[in-house]
């Protein structure tokens, strides 16, 4: 039983509507018809002369190693900052949702990290793991164990991973957490009757969080596909070599450092496509086995 | 009371506005705006506004941001090796000849030193940019730690056989954790190691003769130097600092007992370091043809950009500040407070008669490794368009080198490939 709500008048709605839109069309339509626009041009930087080049731009980065390199880190990232994220989150909030003494303390404490700003963050983890000022950094090399993410590819994408997921952890436990909370008590009570704790986990609340899950799975490749930028770039400036230049830092260098608008718009509009197909393929797909 | 008062009002109000967009962070950037105020306090008639936009390269995109929206403002400090691109836009910036002349303001560019004023003219000498802030790399030593390896702390090595000699006694003896480390990779290692050598970065005049220069650092002498570095880097005696700046650290903290870097770092050497230190020319292989010939500058200057809105008093303004900056005097101080060179002949030599080097000794090793030949087509400068994308590809070629990924050949290969590359969209988006 559904009841409907009519409005009588018909301008109100809009009204109501209109400032959402604006920022809508302000922020999101119009920078990605922009950049559309952009991607089938060459230009030079103070815009005197263009060139208008059809899809040869989207031709250079698609033959182009480099770029097919920076696919690979992305996809290598992405994955590993989620399932790093969502691991410990849930983790956390498995250990957090049991009744110990000190609960609360827990539960803020592990909320912060995700009031720090990417930049601070990424001060924060270098201050551990610098080479010569760090602290875990200088004790890594004092035992032998040559470390020096600036020149050692592998280990400033690890410590850009681990930065990255740092700050995610918060976000992810808060939700695992409200989630945990919302499964009956009675349910896991009915079930620790002939079930240990490894057991009920694993056939009755990891399924009834799947919704969280879910969710947080396509927040969080978001998250690293677009909100990592401040991390990458005040740890490793996407070197050493290209080892940490995933897609949306190679948009920036190309267009704000090398200042090429064409080769980093057409990149801009490939990043679209992805995240609009990523999207609907899994809410189309995935959602589907979701159990709510 | 009020018409006491109009004229005064009046008076402020005419005087000329003129923007000006700086990317020098502190300390460095109060002392140009210290600069900037002293020149408005001279005279009536102008107003100079400075306002921080970030760092250089951010300061490159405000600029050409505001260009596009036709509100640039009147003069722009730009990096060394945004050179290029400023020079190709034209119409979007006004060469300083120009401007000179059409305000009929006395300049001679003669007054500048040769290493300064070649990189910012054009190859038949007019000059494009106003020369600023210029540094140039040298190497700064640890006396303490070569006096503990048994090395002379008065003789600092001069050639890079010397350089290699120093690092294994200071690491055989434990003097430092790291003989050298370098700051700067591609400014101290490739474009001035070429000038010094006199051997070319790329063809064309390191592109001062034209935009379709081609890069020349697969040299078999820029081979044969990757390698060194290389071969230090597994012995133990060289440390990659990281890109840009990042190695002046290692040498501050007393890690490294020898870096190449910015002759600019004095302040920073002076107030971080708890040793004795010195400063040497940057060395050079032995028996090399001609060697060593002038460094090269890095740094910044300043450029006149255009608007729809410009009047004739405006670049009256710009050339009547750009004439108090070339003043000797105004050179001088600014070289006293920041460390940068002189880059006027006559600044030096009012530095020089004050006594200012004989109190601070090797502080003028950077002016004189600048001027200590007459610069060659090879150490004149550079003028490569999208020289910071071209940096960046040297910077990884190189990491990847060092990380034993490739050889020396291959990465100064690969560089050149791609550099090209680069070099050749530049061209073609430049194109008249």
């Amino acid at each position: 039983m559904r009841r409907r709500v009519i409005f009588p008048n018909k301008v109100l709605p809009y009204l109501l509507l209109a400032p959402q839109l604006a920022i809508t069309i302000v922020f999101f339509f119009w920078p990605a018809a922009q950049a559309i626009y952009w991607s089938v041009l060459i230009q030079d930087p103070f815009g005197l002369r263009t060139e208008f080049v059809w899809l040869e731009n989207f031709r250079m980065i698609l033959t182009d190693p480099l770029y097919l390199g920076s696919i690979q880190v992305t996809v290598i990232f992405s994955l590993a900052v989620a399932a790093l994220a969502m691991g410990f989150a849930l983790l956390f909030a498995v250990m957090a949702d049991m009744k110990i003494r000190g609960v609360r303390a827990y539960r803020t404490l592990l909320m912060w990290p995700y009031a720090v700003a990417p930049a601070v963050a990424a001060s924060l983890w270098l201050f551990i793991f610098h080479p010569s000022i760090g602290i875990i950094g200088r004790t890594l090399n004092d035992l032998g164990i040559l470390w020096d993410y600036k020149l050692n590819g592998t280990q400033a994408l690890l410590l850009v991973i681990l930065a990255s997921a740092w700050k995610q952890v918060s976000y992810n436990f808060l939700f695992f957490l409200a989630g945990l909370q919302a499964i009956p008590k009675s349910l896991v009570e009915a079930a620790s009757m002939d079930a240990g704790p490894a057991r009920r986990f694993r056939s009755i609340v990891f399924p009834l969080l799947s919704p969280t899950t879910f969710f947080l799975l396509v927040v969080n490749m978001v998250y690293a596909f677009f909100d990592t930028f401040g991390v990458i770039h005040a740890l490793t400036g996407g070197g050493p070599a290209k080892a940490t230049e995933t897609l949306i830092y190679k948009v920036y260098t190309d267009g704000v450092v090398n200042i090429d608008l064409g080769s980093s718009s057409a990149q801009s509009v490939i990043l679209m496509a992805v995240v609009i197909t990523l999207t609907a393929l899994q809410f189309r797909f995935i959602e589907r086995k979701v159990h709510y | 009371m009020i018409a006491s008062l109009a004229p005064l009002a009046v008076e402020a109000q005419q005087r000329v506005q003129v923007d000006f967009w700086h990317g020098l962070s502190q300390p460095e950037g109060g002392m140009l705006e210290k600069v900037v105020s002293d020149f408005n306090a001279s005279q009536t008639k102008y107003q100079v506004n400075s306002t921080f936009k970030g760092s250089y390269p951010e300061t490159m995109v405000a600029a050409i941001a505001a260009f596009r929206a036709g509100t640039a403002p009147h003069i722009v400090q730009m990096f060394e090796v945004g050179t290029a691109t400023m020079m190709a836009a034209k119409g979007a910036v006004k060469p300083v000849f120009e401007l000179m002349q059409e305000a009929g303001v006395p300049f001679d560019p003669k007054v500048y030193v040769p290493a300064v004023r070649g990189y910012y003219s054009t190859s038949d000498g007019r000059m494009l940019s106003m020369p600023f802030n210029s540094s140039t790399p040298i190497t700064w030593y640890n006396k303490d730690a070569f006096k503990k390896a048994g090395l002379d702390p008065e003789k600092p090595p001069r050639t890079w056989e010397e350089t290699r000699e120093a690092a294994k006694k200071i690491r055989a003896a434990n003097a430092a954790a790291c003989g050298l480390t370098i700051s700067w990779p591609t400014w101290t290692q490739v474009e001035n190691f070429s000038a010094i050598h006199n051997v070319p970065l790329a063809t064309k005049s390191n592109g001062l003769d034209g935009m379709d220069a081609e890069l020349k650092t697969n040299s078999p002498l820029h081979v044969k130097h990757l390698q060194t570095l290389m071969d230090m880097h597994k012995e133990g005696t060289f440390k990659y600092g990281g890109r840009d700046g990042a190695g002046n650290s290692l040498f501050t903290s007393g890690e490294c007992a020898m870096i190449h870097a910015s002759s600019g770092m004095r302040a920073r050497v002076v107030s971080e370091a708890k040793f004795e230190w010195g400063v040497a020319m940057l060395p050079y292989y032995k028996g090399t043809p001609g060697a060593p010939k002038n460094s090269i500058i890095g740094g910044a200057s300043f450029w006149v950009m255009t608007s729809p809105k410009r009047t004739a008093d405006e670049y009256k303004a710009v050339a009547e500040f750009f004439g108090y900056l070339a003043r000797p005097e105004v050179d001088a101080k600014w070289h006293m407070d920041t460390g940068y060179v002189p880059i006027t002949l006559a600044g030096f030599a009012l530095v020089s008669g004050q006594g200012y080097y004989i109190k601070t000794p090797g502080a003028d090793l950077a002016f004189r490794q600048l001027t200590l030949t007459e610069p060659t087509a090879n150490s004149r400068g550079l003028r490569l368009g999208n020289m910071p994308e071209i940096r960046v590809v040297m910077q990884e070629e190189m990491e990847k080198a060092f990380q034993g990924q490739q050889t020396a050949k291959q990465a100064l290969d690969s560089t050149v490939q791609r550099g090209n590359t680069i070099l050749r969209n530049f061209e073609r988006t430049n194109r008249q």
